[in-house]
């Protein structure tokens, strides 16, 4: 039996940050239990640039920005756990995990930070249908096949979904010879930032087709091609625009779903927006002492953001451990017209400022997102444009006597 | 070496069989075209151990699923294969519906199923709650129950085996000639036997043939399922049939032993044995077919889809399990499908009698060991069995696939198995490593590390399936620096 002031789970961006954030705060004790055999998480696949403008002022790739928290790791006395499995956790934070130098462990903590990152939704979850060949993977799978274990997917690819993982390996595999046919969108818009979509897609002449998806998968033994569509506007399929594509290789960017199967065993109350779970502006869930961050609470598209996230959980942390979290009070955050969902959810603290974190269902240019508290304006800020491929956030004062306050999107006419 | 008999198919029919002979002092062989056992109707249906009330009495579907069905609970206990006694209904919605569940009723008393009862929606809706509010009547047969056939099929495989048994995958059968003693060939080599059985699924029309045999015709029928994670809201806990009606055979809905729940099959007769794709139309029929019975169905829960081919006899609706009359020592066990999974273990039984009718003596194996001596999954292990097996082989402290929570101790050993994985695919159907919510996204890239290092082959000679189902084009570069 290990005990510890505050266990992360989660080496990722998500996990560093938030361990460092604890240590530098006050916690003692810090443990991270990471499954990997090294930090850094899924940064460590993504070799790319573009990392780090907000946080650095530079451009990082992603093995470099996670770098210079490893690094500041490696330097504190943070306990680090690699090749660590966590197979469940209690309510009473206590965790159960195992790797192969030390076989079973418990691990006892004060406070618990969540920070397991998110894996990728499946051919499954889209309900394709057709054959069950090789040659169908999730984006990030090829990518780990590229970058970390130097193998090669295929070499005829179709890309279904623009985000930016597809849209980066779209640039990934053309580089290494592969024949990029084309990135189909079921949406008019992407997911993915718009500088992916001009830095891998526009430069190198690959198609990207919006209102179209993949409805087929041929091939018995490796893939050997795939039927596209058209969809209308009820995003059903159009009958006579089906095309066939030869192919080898099917990259599927359709979306992140938090990973919280962990969480699970926690019962805290979830958002079944974000998939992660209910959050106040201290990160803090609705079980005491149980903080979450980064991509486990929702699905990020700056790393940047992750790390800001992180830092303000593990300073809780280690704040909660001190009995200092003081709930006076629980003024709710609501998602009102055209925001898909905002974050945090509650505001319990004596705090009279506060970022909120929001992304809109869909895209509004010109834009303008008004603040309300309990239905009279708060605050209203202008936006050349607003997409739901990207968070935004907005400062605000928080009135003193508030009960609820609401966020929504117009169009600026 | 000359084997006393030839089993040509890996499935259930032929597992059972091969088995059932490991028990006498035989020298058998498994002849199985595929990577792997079980690879053909097998792998892909519903899993139900049905209770024995919708066959035609006197049949010998009747007989052998009946058999079968009470010997299924403890052959899996004695193979650790995955089993469960969960009940079944037949849900009708309206008077016509009663009286067809009425009728099958009656059928299942005069084929001897026991614990049946007809109970009304209400009631039905005690047991399971999930069902529709339309369900009016409902059959409900307590024996009923649910295996997973593939694990069933290999477990029997690899059980005879152990016993003596041999098995040989890759050996696509491609011809039969009997010279005193059947030489069986595939592309390259070829085996010598004094007995064939003839369990080759939807292609045992072909081999009978091809030896020389009855000609007979095996169709294939398909069937499309949509398989559930195991947190779907609406997951089931007994298998939901629908009274065959206008609107069809019905479809069902059930929850398989690993705690999924999948809806189908539909029944589509094909005129081409190896397409197992499945449609837009066939996925869609069976999703509104599905809701009748059920309600609720939380379609963002599904984990896959896939289809399966049914392997039917052309002639009247029965199995087609009988020596030979052209080519004594030739046995056919043809048109297993539904109920064939319940019927497995009593087929391997007949199969032997009908050898044993034609001409070939055995005596009792006193070493046949009927209990399959596997470890316990990992993802079933307490702390201290865990800490047991760990410190046995420190494998299982590395976890390879986190949805499933398989170890590489549990991937090695199947590599390294009586019935050898030497798929990703095959890895999957031992120890359910790819299979769970993330479906090999995460665990596929390290499965595949291992496949090559333990086979001692090349990565891009790694496949998922078959032999052309590569999952890596080649190495990218050959100065590949490890960290």
């Amino acid at each position: 039996m290990i005990k510890v002031d505050v266990a992360v789970i989660g080496g990722g961006p998500a996990g560093l940050a938030a361990a460092l954030s604890a240590r530098e705060n006050g916690a003692e004790k810090v443990l991270i239990i990471e499954r990997d055999a090294r930090l850094g998480g899924i940064l460590s696949q993504c070799i790319h640039n573009g990392f780090g403008l907000h946080m650095f002022n530079e451009e990082l790739t992603g093995p470099e920005y996670a770098d210079r928290y490893i690094r500041r790791v490696e330097q504190s006395d943070i306990e680090v756990m690699l090749n660590t499995m966590v197979l469940e956790v209690t309510r009473s934070k206590t965790i159960h995990c195992i790797n192969s130098d030390r076989g079973y462990i418990t691990v006892e903590a004060g406070a618990l930070i969540l920070a397991m990152g998110c894996r990728e939704r499946t051919r499954g979850a889209l309900n394709i249908a057709g054959d069950r060949p090789s040659g169908v993977y999730t984006a990030g799978s090829a990518q780990y096949m590229v970058n970390m274990q130097n193998f090669m997917p295929g070499r005829k690819v179709v890309i279904l979904g623009s985000g930016d993982i597809g849209l980066i390996m779209a640039r990934r595999m053309t580089w290494e010879g592969a024949e990029v046919k084309m990135v189909c969108e079921l949406m008019n818009y992407s997911a993915g930032l718009n500088r992916n979509i001009a830095q891998c897609l526009v430069d190198y002449d690959i198609p990207l087709k919006f209102n179209h998806t993949v409805v087929k998968i041929h091939g018995r033994s490796r893939l050997e091609g795939v039927t596209i569509a058209k969809v209308d506007e009820k995003l059903k399929p159009i009958k006579e625009s089906f095309e066939y594509v030869e192919c080898d290789t099917l990259l599927l960017s359709v979306g992140l779903i938090p990973e919280n199967e962990l969480t699970d065993n926690l019962q805290v109350d979830m958002n079944p927006v974000t998939k992660g779970a209910v959050v106040d502006e201290t990160r803090q869930t609705s079980l005491e002492g149980v903080f979450a961050c980064g991509n486990v609470l929702h699905v990020h598209d700056l790393v940047d953001n992750v790390s800001k996230e992180a830092d303000i959980a593990g300073r809780n942390a280690a704040q909660y451990l001190k009995n200092s979290i003081e709930r006076t009070r629980e003024i709710k955050v609501k998602s009102g017209e055209n925001i898909r969902y905002t974050l945090p959810n509650y505001i319990r603290t004596d705090i009279d400022k506060l970022d909120i974190y929001y992304r809109v269902t869909k895209t509004i240019k010109p834009a303008v997102v008004d603040v309300y508290a309990d239905g009279v304006k708060l605050k209203s800020k202008k936006l050349l444009v607003l997409n739901p491929g990207e968070m935004e956030t907005i400062n605000i004062d928080i009135p003193v006597d508030a009960r609820e306050i609401s966020v929504e999107a117009r169009e600026n006419i | 070496m000359i084997y006393d008999v030839a089993v040509i198919g890996a499935g259930v029919s032929g597992g059972s069989a091969a088995m059932e002979l490991s028990k006498y002092n035989l020298k058998v062989v498994i002849l199985e075209k595929a990577l792997d056992a079980a690879m053909g109707a097998t792998k892909a249906n519903s899993g139900i151990v049905h209770a024995g009330y919708d066959c035609e009495p006197g049949t010998l579907m009747a007989k052998l699923n009946v058999e079968g069905s009470a010997m299924m609970e403890k052959l899996c206990e004695n193979l650790k294969v995955p089993y469960e006694r969960c009940g079944s209904f037949v849900v009708g919605f309206d008077d016509d519906d009663k009286k067809k569940i009425e009728e099958l009723y009656q059928r299942g008393i005069e084929n001897g199923v026991e614990n049946m009862e007809i109970i009304d929606g209400e009631e039905a809706r005690k047991i399971e709650r999930h069902l529709s509010h339309d369900v009016k009547w409902a059959l409900y047969a307590k024996t009923a129950g649910i295996v997973s056939p593939y694990e069933l099929a290999i477990a029997m495989c690899d059980n005879a085996v152990e016993n003596g048994a041999e098995i040989m995958l890759d050996f696509e059968v491609t011809s039969i000639e009997k010279k005193g003693n059947f030489i069986i060939s595939s592309p390259g080599k070829s085996i010598e036997a004094r007995y064939v059985v003839n369990a080759a699924g939807i292609y045992a029309d072909k081999i009978s043939k091809i030896a020389g045999a009855e000609e007979f015709e095996i169709l294939p029928r398909r069937g499309e399922y949509i398989l559930f994670d195991k947190k779907a809201e609406s997951k089931v806990s007994t298998v939901i049939f629908q009274t065959p009606s206008k609107m069809g055979k019905g479809v069902l809905t059930a929850p398989t032993v690993h705690g999924n729940m999948f809806i189908g099959p539909d029944a589509q007769d094909m005129d081409d044995k190896e397409d197992k794709s499945t449609t837009i139309e066939g996925l869609n029929y069976i999703k509104e077919m599905a809701a009748r019975s059920v309600t609720k169905i939380d379609y963002s829960r599904i984990i896959t889809q896939f289809s399966g081919l049914r392997a039917v006899y052309s002639g009247k609706k029965d199995f087609y399990i009988k020596n030979s009359d052209m080519l004594p020592g030739f046995v056919n066990v043809a048109g297993i499908c539904s109920p064939g999974l319940s019927a497995s273990p009593a087929i391997g039984v007949m199969v032997r009698e009908l050898l044993q009718k034609a001409g070939l003596e055995m005596k009792e194996n006193k070493n046949y060991n009927p209990v399959r001596n596997v470890p316990k999954p990992f993802s079933e292990m307490n702390e201290e069995e865990i800490n047991e097996a760990y410190q046995n082989d420190s494998k299982y402290g590395r976890i390879i696939c986190r949805c499933e929570t398989v170890t590489e101790a549990e991937i090695v050993a199947a590599i390294h198995s009586n019935v050898p994985a030497l798929t990703v695919d095959s890895i999957k159907r031992r120890t359910r490593g790819t299979s769970g919510r993330c479906q090999g996204g995460f665990c596929g890239p390290r499965i595949l590390e291992i496949l090559s290092r333990e086979l001692n082959k090349e990565p891009n000679e790694i496949v998922k399936s078959d032999k052309n189902a590569y999952i890596v084009d080649s190495r990218l570069r050959e100065d590949k620096h490890n960290d």
